[in-house]
């Protein structure tokens, strides 16, 4: 969609507007063909008022100065046609989330385009508020506009939606109409075509390491992000999180760590509760952390692979005493560890940040397993590693399950979750949906995926109901608003 | 020092040359007169090959059988570091002497006769300028004809090394506040705050040694010691108050300077502190036990324990960035904190003691003035030195070493501003335009690279394509 809008230039194919193939270099080029786009994180100016920043690269200017009147007008105007009310006046910051939406989208309007883009507009929204915006997008098509509509929620592509096409990886995998049966756009979404096989022998689970219960954590926006979560990891047995991508996974992980406080709950380690605990505590009661952004939390990039493998460690002895490092002992480190993993590095004095992504994301692996574990924390261990670098991880992660560490796996892509777990935890807006057997039938995974639980699965207790699901929903919204 | 007369020389010289024949430039300028040229050739040639490059996209094949030397002045010519500094030194120098002669009204009434007297304008000019520059050379590094006359039995082998006592004195605080810049630059912050961190530190020292009678062996370490605390605790209040509030530590550091300045007015005003027989605000002359001892007992050389300390600053700072735990973090944190936090790094507590060691080394630049050169405390007594250590850590390119050097090379170009003006009539004041336009030209890499068509280092470019492939 970034192509389509001009923010990126495809490497190949082309773009036909009007049967016509265009070339749209910038944002500016894509509204004179008639392409308008609302992005999932608005682009609105929060200081300025609605007519302002609907009228922000496109002022009516007078001589030099802006023409205030005539940009109220239009905003009135385009408003009033398309059943949009606005307050040319507000201004953004003041406003809620879904009326700032609305400003984009009236922004997009009195460009008079065509084709208008939402990218998953619904994921800040509250459920009265999306139902707005569905009625709104039906105004829209009523009026003659055409609408591409990114979401990850079944309900509402069926709710509004002429014909539907599901990408995955890049690829579109096929188009369906609306009145198709969830559990058919639910496969067409997790796919089954590729399937990883992990080697591996049945869990023999132990004591349980890590519990974790009624836990709240609130994202950097102040929603719950995390919203009442209880989960059980025991020694010897990985636990899998599978869910769309910002569902409470990152946050709930970065809790554990001690890098985002609990508002509530508890997080307990082999019985020691943790929960207040500082990073690096957490780190030295034996857990492993691969984070999911390596180049933003897992890595220095300009510092060399040697010193990257000793992140977390350089204050342990060998490496590092009262004050001083040992160099010679974090160089030895790194050579053994580099042979050990098989990272493909020049020397161990090589900036991090010239390795390809497999072979820095094996550098985290490797740091991480370098301690006695008790529990490893995996988010996102194979994203943007090649092929050969994802087996070489999974083996890993599975060999450390063997050693009776405790695994928790956090991925989005369902492949990967169901190759590692042996038990599937499903995550949808900062809840457990489910628990269940990575033998679960894949619809009735990327069901629980996309938030519907099938009532027919009997594993499936303490699951909300749909109707509790949508109260639920609008309780974490309102917190959001109050707090924004 | 000197090479940058040639290149002062060749614009001027080539410009005159065509037409009427001008005064003979001395032997020496002559001598140096073929040298520039040989560069100037190369750069002609390069830049034809940047031109020529772009069109043939595949590499020309001749590369492969340059010759060491070639590739070696080619190196050199390219726009590493050290080049770019030096050629940035030349430019300021160049500049300098444009000033200077605006500055002149004899030489720049003599320009009305440009087209009339065009030898006589540009020897004139040339004639000022070099003296000027030869004068800040003998006031800074030696001054040959002392060392003539010394040899001579004419002078004392003191006033041989007077310029270099100079030089190192005027560094020493320079270093210092240079290094409490570059530290915390290594951890991502910006100190603007040395000048305030200095003054504190010269209070905490100053006062130790004025108010106190003890033997030297005890004072002068107290005095040390208590301007780097009190110094260190002026930057740590920005440091905690960062990692606490968010707020940031330029902003903190401007108004913190305000008050350390201020606070300085008023403390030498109080009882105990002010000197009581003098009716001007400046405190009671530092004890004699509590001054810094110098390193030549000499009453000529002023150079003390300062510069001695200020190198083993920095060579502590370089061992802590390299090799200390302290370091460790603190780059971490610098580089990324997101990684640094993820890693159990206290982000906080490290950028809090980065400040508190930032502030205790510009407090010991303090201290080094209060109980060096200073013989009492006063208002202006700092002069700019926590501001002057933002360029010299910044020409320094906040390396520890590279800001030992920036400092002498600042150290050295107040040394010979003060000669320059006692001999040559000229400003002290230019030095402050030269050293800010020495930075001003290194911070903007790009204009001097322009200026000089400097291309992209072959080993650089090398070291690109692998990264990238």
């Amino acid at each position: 969609m970034n192509v389509l809008y001009g923010l990126l230039q495809p490497d190949s194919g082309e773009i036909l507007v009007d049967g016509a193939p265009v070339r749209i270099k910038g944002p500016g080029d894509a509204i004179k063909v008639g392409i308008g786009m609302v992005h999932q994180h608005f682009m609105l100016v929060p200081v300025f008022s609605v007519a302002e920043n609907i009228m922000l690269g496109a002022e009516p200017a007078h001589g030099g100065f802006i023409d205030h009147g005539k940009a109220v007008k239009l905003v009135r105007e385009v408003s009033q046609r398309y059943g949009l009310p606005l307050n040319p006046d507000a201004i953004i910051e003041d406003l809620p989330i879904g009326i700032q939406q609305r400003v984009e989208i009236v922004k997009a309007l009195t460009r008079d385009v065509d084709l208008l883009i939402l990218d998953e507009p619904t994921a800040v929204l509250t459920p009265q508020e999306t139902d707005e915006l569905l009625e709104v997008m039906r105004g829209l098509k009523a009026a003659g506009k055409s609408i591409v509509f990114i979401t990850h929620k079944l309900r509402e592509v069926k709710a509004v939606a002429d014909r539907i096409t599901v990408i995955r990886r890049g690829r579109t995998v096929g188009t369906a109409e609306p009145t198709a049966p969830e559990s058919e756009l639910a496969e067409l979404m997790v796919g089954r075509s590729v399937v990883l096989e992990v080697p591996k022998e049945a869990a023999v689970p132990g004591e349980p390491v890590l519990e974790i219960a009624g836990l709240v954590v609130a994202d950097d926006r102040e929603h719950r992000a995390v919203d009442g979560v209880d989960l059980v990891v025991r020694a010897g047995e990985v636990l899998g999180i599978a869910g769309v991508q910002g569902n409470g996974q990152t946050e709930l992980v970065e809790s554990i760590m001690g890098l985002r406080p609990a508002r509530a709950g508890s997080v307990h380690l082999s019985g020691k509760p943790i929960t207040t605990w500082h990073t690096r505590e957490v780190l030295r009661a034996g857990v492993g952390y691969v984070p999911e952004d390596r180049s933003v939390d897992g890595l220095v990039k300009e510092f060399s692979v040697a010193e990257n493998l000793v992140l977390d460690l350089y204050d342990l002895p060998p490496f590092g005493g009262r004050f001083a490092l040992d160099l010679d002992a974090i160089e030895a480190q790194a050579e053994q560890k580099i042979a050990e993993f098989d990272v493909r590095t020049q020397s161990p004095h090589q900036p991090v940040g010239a390795l390809s992504g497999g072979n820095q994301q094996k550098v985290i692996v490797a740091r991480e397993m370098s301690t006695p574990l008790k529990l490893l924390i995996a988010s996102q261990p194979t994203r943007g590693v090649d092929v050969g670098s994802i087996e070489f991880i999974h083996s890993r992660i599975v060999a450390e399950r063997d050693r009776g560490a405790a695994v928790l796996v956090v991925s989005s892509e369902l492949d990967e979750v169901v190759a590692l777990a042996d038990r599937v935890a499903v995550m949808y807006r900062g809840r457990v949906l489910a628990v269940v057997s990575p033998d679960t039938p894949r619809e009735t995974l990327g069901l629980l995926m996309a938030g519907i639980d099938p009532s027919s699965s009997s594993h499936t207790p303490g699951t909300p109901a749909s109707g509790e699901q949508d109260t639920q929903g609008e309780g974490m919204s309102e917190h959001g608003e109050a707090a924004s | 020092m000197t090479s940058h007369e040639p290149i002062e020389a060749e614009p001027g010289a080539t410009a005159a040359s065509p037409d009427k024949g001008p005064a003979q430039p001395t032997p020496g300028v002559d001598q140096y007169h073929v040298d520039p040229s040989l560069p100037a050739a190369g750069v002609e040639e390069r830049h034809d090959q940047a031109e020529r490059q772009p069109k043939h996209r595949a590499p020309a094949p001749e590369e492969g059988k340059r010759s060491f030397g070639r590739t070696f002045r080619e190196e050199l010519w390219a726009n590493n570091n050290f080049t770019v500094t030096l050629l940035a030194i030349v430019l300021a120098l160049i500049c300098g002497g444009v000033l200077m002669v605006i500055g002149n009204a004899e030489v720049r009434d003599q320009w009305q006769y440009l087209l009339y007297q065009p030898g006589k304008t540009i020897g004139d000019t040339w004639a000022f300028v070099s003296t000027a520059y030869t004068d800040m050379f003998k006031g800074a590094v030696v001054n040959p004809d002392t060392v003539n006359r010394w040899y001579w039995n004419m002078t004392t082998w003191q006033q041989v090394f007077y310029p270099i006592s100079e030089t190192l004195t005027n560094a020493a605080p320079l270093i210092f506040t240079g290094l409490a810049v570059a530290v915390p630059f290594r951890a991502g912050l910006f100190n603007i705050g040395g000048q305030g961190q200095a003054i504190m530190g010269a209070i905490g020292g100053g006062t130790v040694g004025l108010a106190l009678s003890l033997p030297a062996i005890v004072q002068v370490p107290l005095g040390v010691l208590a301007g780097a605390l009190l110094g260190g605790l002026w930057g740590y209040l920005v440091g905690i108050l960062k990692a606490r509030t968010g707020a940031h530590e330029v902003i903190l550091t401007i108004m913190l300077n305000n008050i350390a300045f201020l606070f300085l007015g008023w403390f030498i005003l109080q009882q105990g502190i002010k000197d009581p027989a003098r009716s001007d605000a400046i405190s009671k002359p530092i004890q004699e036990s509590g001054r810094l001892p110098q390193l030549i007992p000499d009453p000529l050389l002023r150079a003390n324990l300062a510069i001695v300390l200020a190198v083993l600053a920095a060579a502590g700072v370089a061992w802590l960035l390299k090799r200390g735990r302290f370091g460790f973090e603190l780059r971490a944190v610098g580089h990324n904190p997101h990684a640094a936090a993820t890693a159990g790094i206290k982000v906080g507590t490290t950028v809090a003691l980065t400040m508190a060691l930032a502030g205790a080394l510009a407090g010991l630049g303090g201290t080094s003035v209060a109980l060096g050169t200073a013989p009492a405390l006063t208002v202006d007594m700092l002069g700019q030195i926590g501001f002057n250590g933002i360029l010299v850590a910044l020409l320094g390119r906040v390396r520890p070493w590279g800001v030992v050097g920036a400092g002498l090379l600042f150290g050295a170009l107040q040394a010979g501003g003060n000669a320059m003006q006692t001999f040559s009539g000229v400003s002290v004041e230019l030095v402050g335009v030269i050293q800010a336009l020495i930075v001003l030209f290194v911070a903007a890499p790009a204009l001097v690279k322009a200026i000089y068509r400097l291309r992209r280092s072959p080993a650089a470019a090398a070291q690109a394509g692998l990264a990238k492939g």
